[in-house]
């Protein structure tokens, strides 16, 4: 994720990353997944649990990848990956799509996040410069699910910033985010600020506060970020 | 038994499209592009043509046989340069095409409007982005909000799963996409589906898109072709 060392070697992979965020959904909550990260979440939710992954390409329960020469070409996430359906999957056009989406019928959008500010916008959709990236179904989602749990590198490859004050790039929806799963930190977006629930193991609440714009919140030492080895 | 909306091939029934005509055209990654009817329509003498459809095309096939043949003057859609829609991103480089991107909802919403009869409408997706940009934006409700107009076409060219022969459609899976709405939004759909059964076979309930929606209905040529997604 970044060039420093330290944080490099006590940050989440992004399976971990998904298992985080996995756990931290709510059962029975109607979850869009986006892409990237977001896709490798599914994994890490147990059936049991009611959670219904929905689409904004128009389906309701979608289930697991296909066997190997079991895809059907008319069955694909918004990913365009083939996809089975579960019992009790529905499935629909683009307008009841995104009427379910700005209706405020989805709990949660999880998206990969470029940028995201103090306040919790989000930029995701595009860098600047000409001919790159594409809205697609992000501003509809961000500004329609009930809540928008943010996944991203902490820092960039070069080590800047990505958790700023104010976005540089274009936005996708501003004051959204409610959560914000990273590489080192789970952060909670509060009416008073940015507010650091998790820490990645190894590191300390300033290591995280080094490599962020705005001042986090905290009340006492923040919870250590669940890794694959914690059961 | 009305059956003169069956056509007998994708070519007659794109044969009247006109120069700089606007065209919804339905599908969403590789499922449900009608991709006979844009064969045809590649072969096809209409050019200048307005294209609104969900991405700026994938690999060789679907829109990118007419960016090709340089039939598009311009673009409308939610999502431009995905890796794959190389074909639209050279033309756009080259200043050869226009793009207009919109949010993907935002879309389907302003098709659905010219439908449906809608003259406008308040919607919260896009505020504070680039896609508000010059357009009227409020308050309502205490929520910000942007104002969009309706996205009709000239043609609709859709793909459905089965058409009775008096334009009944049914569509399959993830396959209906855009097309149910775009159906309901030009004077003129055009609908490759790849069975045509007699009227009755699809039961009233079972019916997606009315026939009153239809205008011509024709079976794929070839059934197996297929957009890279």
């Amino acid at each position: 994720m970044t060039s420093d060392p330290k944080l490099e070697s006590c940050a989440l992979k992004p399976a971990d990353i998904a298992r985080r965020v996995a756990a931290e959904l709510p059962d029975g909550a109607v979850v869009n997944l986006g892409i990237g990260i977001p896709t490798l979440v599914g994994n890490y939710v147990d059936a049991g649990r009611g959670v219904m992954f929905m689409a904004e390409n128009g389906i309701i329960g979608a289930g697991p990848k296909p066997e190997p020469g079991e895809e059907d070409k008319d069955y694909i996430n918004a990913s365009r990956e083939p996809i089975t359906t579960l019992p009790g999957a529905s499935v629909f056009g683009h307008a009841d799509a995104f009427a379910m989406i700005r209706g405020g019928h989805i709990d949660i959008a999880v998206m990969g996040a470029l940028q995201v500010s103090a306040q919790g916008d989000l930029a995701n959709w595009t860098v600047p410069g000409v001919g790159k990236g594409g809205i697609g179904g992000a501003m509809d989602l961000a500004a329609g699910a009930r809540e928008v749990y943010a996944i991203m590198t902490h820092t960039m490859k070069d080590g800047g910033l990505k958790l700023l004050e104010e976005c540089t790039y274009p936005l996708t929806a501003r004051r959204v985010v409610t959560k914000l799963f990273t590489d080192i930190a789970f952060i909670e977006f509060t009416p008073d600020g940015p507010f650091l629930r998790e820490v990645a193991e190894g590191l300390t609440i300033e290591d995280v506060q080094a490599v962020s714009e705005p001042a986090l919140l905290t009340n006492g030492p923040p919870g250590a970020l669940m890794r694959e080895e914690t059961p | 038994m009305t059956s003169d909306k069956v056509y007998p091939s994708s070519r007659a029934a794109v044969a009247d499209i006109p120069d700089g005509a606007t065209i919804l055209l339905g599908g969403f990654g590789g499922a449900g592009i009608p991709e006979n009817l844009l064969v045809a329509m590649a072969d096809h003498p209409a050019r200048d043509l307005t294209v609104v459809t969900n991405h700026a095309g994938f690999g060789e096939r679907g829109l990118a046989v007419l960016l090709r043949q340089g039939k598009v003057k311009k673009i409308i859609c939610s999502y431009a340069f995905h890796r794959s829609a190389f074909v639209f991103r050279e033309l756009y480089l080259e200043g050869k095409i226009e793009l207009e991107q919109l949010p993907q909802g935002t879309m389907a919403e302003r098709i659905r409007a010219a439908g449906a009869g809608i003259s406008a409408f308040y919607t919260p997706t896009g505020v504070g982005t680039q896609a508000a940009e010059g357009k009227e934006t409020r308050t309502i409700n205490g929520r910000d909000v942007v104002l969009e107009h309706p996205l009709p076409g000239d043609v609709a060219v859709i793909k459905a799963h089965r058409a009775d022969a008096m334009g009944n459609l049914t569509y399959r899976g993830t396959a209906a996409n855009f097309n149910p709405v775009m159906a309901t939004a030009a004077p003129l759909t055009i609908v490759e589906v790849e069975e045509i059964v007699a009227p009755g076979v699809i039961a009233p309930e079972s019916v997606h898109t009315p026939s009153i929606y239809v205008q011509r209905v024709v079976r794929g040529e070839d059934l197996d072709l297929r957009s890279e997604t």
